[in-house]
């Protein structure tokens, strides 16, 4: 007998008990269905996420004030003030993995074009940051040295505030108040999107760090709420970190106690978003495993269930002529075919909520054909596995007294 | 000889009791005979074709099938005996259900050699056709008639060219015009060149065969 007249022979006597195949094979369906949906949309998000970070910068160190509790990333960092600008410069000239610096100086702000107005956040930073964030000025251009020394009253735009304030008009050469003070508009940085941390990173204006401490916050204090290094190569990493944390523990005085500052790379934010997407996988393959597992006892039931049903059968087949192997490999098929098919239904029902649910939610959503590979092998192996004992069962009735069986 | 049996004991092990269901059983039956088996119930008929049929082994005894040593195959080598030797056929017609007459004929082939698909319907259709079943090749056992029913069981048996038929009670369950019927048929067919072996109990279907072997308690007399 060749194998697709066994596969033809299983799927027509699965298709004598439709109802009842279908109700078998529920179990696997909405496993597999599950599991494919959830990875899709995990992956899309995972790519995203990735997406998200290597958006943030190249090669990028970041440092904030205040020290790291054993919790990890504490939420307040960046409210102490024994981050300098200095401390930075500090950095640029004595570590030699460190090619660029910016300071980092946040306050929120209210600003005024006409009759729009829109709250947002400033960033005062130096000339050094669209290099270190990988960031673009589509329009105008960005501020200059000079306008750091002198602290003057000009600020680029992200595409949000933009936005908000100039609809599609042009902004660059207007002039708009933020809190009450007239600044210039001299560029429009480039769309960046959200970030790893799911913040709107155009929803800010950039100014010279000098005019938000000097001019905005009215402050002599050059206390920063983060300083970012592009380093040379990642592959450096330790290196420049030790190096960083040497130059602002000696800058600081700090010898024995707790650092003041907390330094970040980009490994770190990978990790914490490769923690959670791990916890998913294992939260995940649970519910797979149990839906499998309960999906395969329905199984082997039904096909125990088939093997009495059909007792008279096996014995008829035997007399005329089949092997034992015959009938082992007639029920063993019958319960892959049914595995697999409900397999393949629940890849089918997967891929449609996952797409659909991406499609409500706006959520990228990716299919990646090894997960599909993966279910169907992982169905058909539920097929085998339950149904060995059945069509062990099966293969070892005596011809005789099945015949007899009424 | 296209059956030889010597001295064959079977003996059925109940809780407490033995019971003796062939005893010290030697016979002989060349190609081309019809032999009716006749006894009482209980006397041990069907044990003996179960063994003629190689879906049972003797506890002692030689058992020779077309020149062949029965007794001492493995499983599989008896399915393949009984595929290529022999047709059965069943008091109860044992058709498989909601499967057409055709494709029930075609059952045997595929333990067979292997055979194209379109060979094993031709095969079946020319069967059916010959034993006036034209018009039925997609009806399934129950829109047949018992003796309808029993005709795609014999085309069955006739499909793989067996030399040996075996035949439990096959008119048991069919009134008597069909059972004639049926009868004629295996003249036919004996006539042909095929042995067959039947069982009964009913003197008036044993008159059909060339021969007629009598048990009683498990013996041949
Ligand atoms: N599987 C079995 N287990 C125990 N005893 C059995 C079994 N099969 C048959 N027997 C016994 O063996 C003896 C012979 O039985 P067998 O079926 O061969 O009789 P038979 O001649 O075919 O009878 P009938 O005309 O009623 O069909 C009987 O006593 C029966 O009870
Ligand atoms: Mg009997």
């Amino acid at each position: 007998m060749n194998g697709l007249m066994i596969i033809k022979i299983a799927l027509r006597a699965l298709a004598r008990n439709k109802g009842r195949s279908l109700l078998t094979a529920l179990g696997i369906i909405i496993g597999i269905a599950a599991v494919i949906a959830v990875v899709a949309v995990g992956q899309g998000a995972s790519t995203n996420m990735k997406a998200q970070i290597s958006s943030m910068g190249n090669n990028l160190l970041m440092i904030f004030p205040g020290s790291q509790n054993a919790g990890g990333f504490r939420g307040g960092s960046g409210t102490q003030q024994t981050l300098k600008v200095e401390d930075g410069e500090a950095i640029l000239q004595e570590c030699r993995f460190v090619t660029a610096m910016t300071p980092v100086i946040r306050t929120g702000v209210q600003c005024i074009f006409r009759e729009n107005d829109w709250a947002t956040q400033i960033q005062g930073v130096n000339t050094q940051y669209p290099k270190i964030r990988n960031w673009e000025i589509v329009s105008g251009d960005f501020f200059t040295e000079a306008d750091i020394k002198s602290a003057t009253r000009v600020c680029v735009l992200g595409k949000t505030v933009a936005a908000q304030l100039f609809q599609s008009e042009d902004p660059v050469g207007e002039t708009i108040r933020i809190r009450n003070m007239p600044f210039r508009v001299i560029g429009v940085m480039a769309a960046k999107g959200t970030s790893a941390f799911g913040q709107d990173q155009d929803d800010t204006i950039i100014a010279p760090w000098t005019t938000v401490r000097r001019v905005l916050d009215k402050s002599k204090f050059n206390n920063v709420n983060q300083l970012l290094c592009s380093l040379t190569s990642m592959d450096n990493l330790t290196l420049a970190r030790n190096d960083v944390s040497a130059i602002l523990r000696q800058r600081h005085r700090i010898d024995g106690e707790d650092d003041d500052f907390t330094i970040m790379d980009m490994t770190e934010v990978t990790q914490m978003i490769t923690q959670v997407s791990s916890l998913m996988t294992i939260l995940l393959t649970v519910i797979a495993s149990i839906s499998l597992l309960v999906g395969g006892i329905g199984i082997m039931n039904i096909m125990l269930v088939a093997v009495t049903e059909r007792t008279r059968e096996i014995g008829l087949r035997l007399a005329l002529g089949a092997r034992r192997r015959d009938i082992m490999r007639q029920f063993l098929v019958e319960s892959v075919v049914l595995s697999g098919v409900g397999g393949i239904i629940g890849i089918g029902l997967g891929v449609s909520a996952a797409y659909i649910l991406g499609a409500v939610n706006h959520w990228p959503v990716v299919i990646s054909p090894g997960s599909v590979l993966i279910a169907l092998t992982f169905s058909a192996g539920v097929g085998i596995f339950f149904g060995f004992y059945p069509a062990w069962r099966a293969a070892r009735l005596n011809p005789i007294e099945s015949l007899r069986r009424e | 000889m296209l059956i030889s049996l010597r001295q064959i004991n079977k003996v059925y092990h109940m809780e407490s009791v033995d019971v003796p269901a062939l005893r010290n059983v030697s016979t002989d039956i060349s190609a081309g005979e019809f032999v009716a088996i006749m006894g009482h119930s209980g006397s041990g008929k069907s044990t003996l074709l179960n063994l003629l049929g190689c879906l049972d082994m003797p506890d002692s005894g030689s058992y020779h099938l077309d020149g062949e040593q029965i007794s001492g195959l493995d499983a599989d080598a008896l399915a393949t005996i009984r595929n290529r030797k022999i047709g059965f056929v069943f008091q109860n017609f044992n058709l498989l259900p909601r499967t057409t007459a055709e494709e029930n004929v075609e059952l045997p082939l595929y333990y067979g050699l292997p055979m194209r698909s379109a060979d094993r319907r031709a095969r079946a259709r020319k069967l059916l056709s010959r034993l006036g079943l034209e018009g039925r090749m997609k009806h399934h056992p129950g829109q047949l008639s018992g003796g309808q029913q029993q005709r795609v069981a014999i085309a069955r048996a006739l499909v793989n060219q067996p030399p040996l038929i075996l035949a439990d009670e096959p008119t048991g369950n069919l009134d008597s015009r069909s059972a004639d019927d049926i009868m004629a048929l295996f003249q036919e067919l004996n006539r042909e060149g095929i042995t067959i072996v039947m069982v009964t109990h009913e003197p008036d279907i044993a008159r059909f065969a060339k021969r007629v072997i009598t048990m009683r308690d498990g013996e041949i007399t």
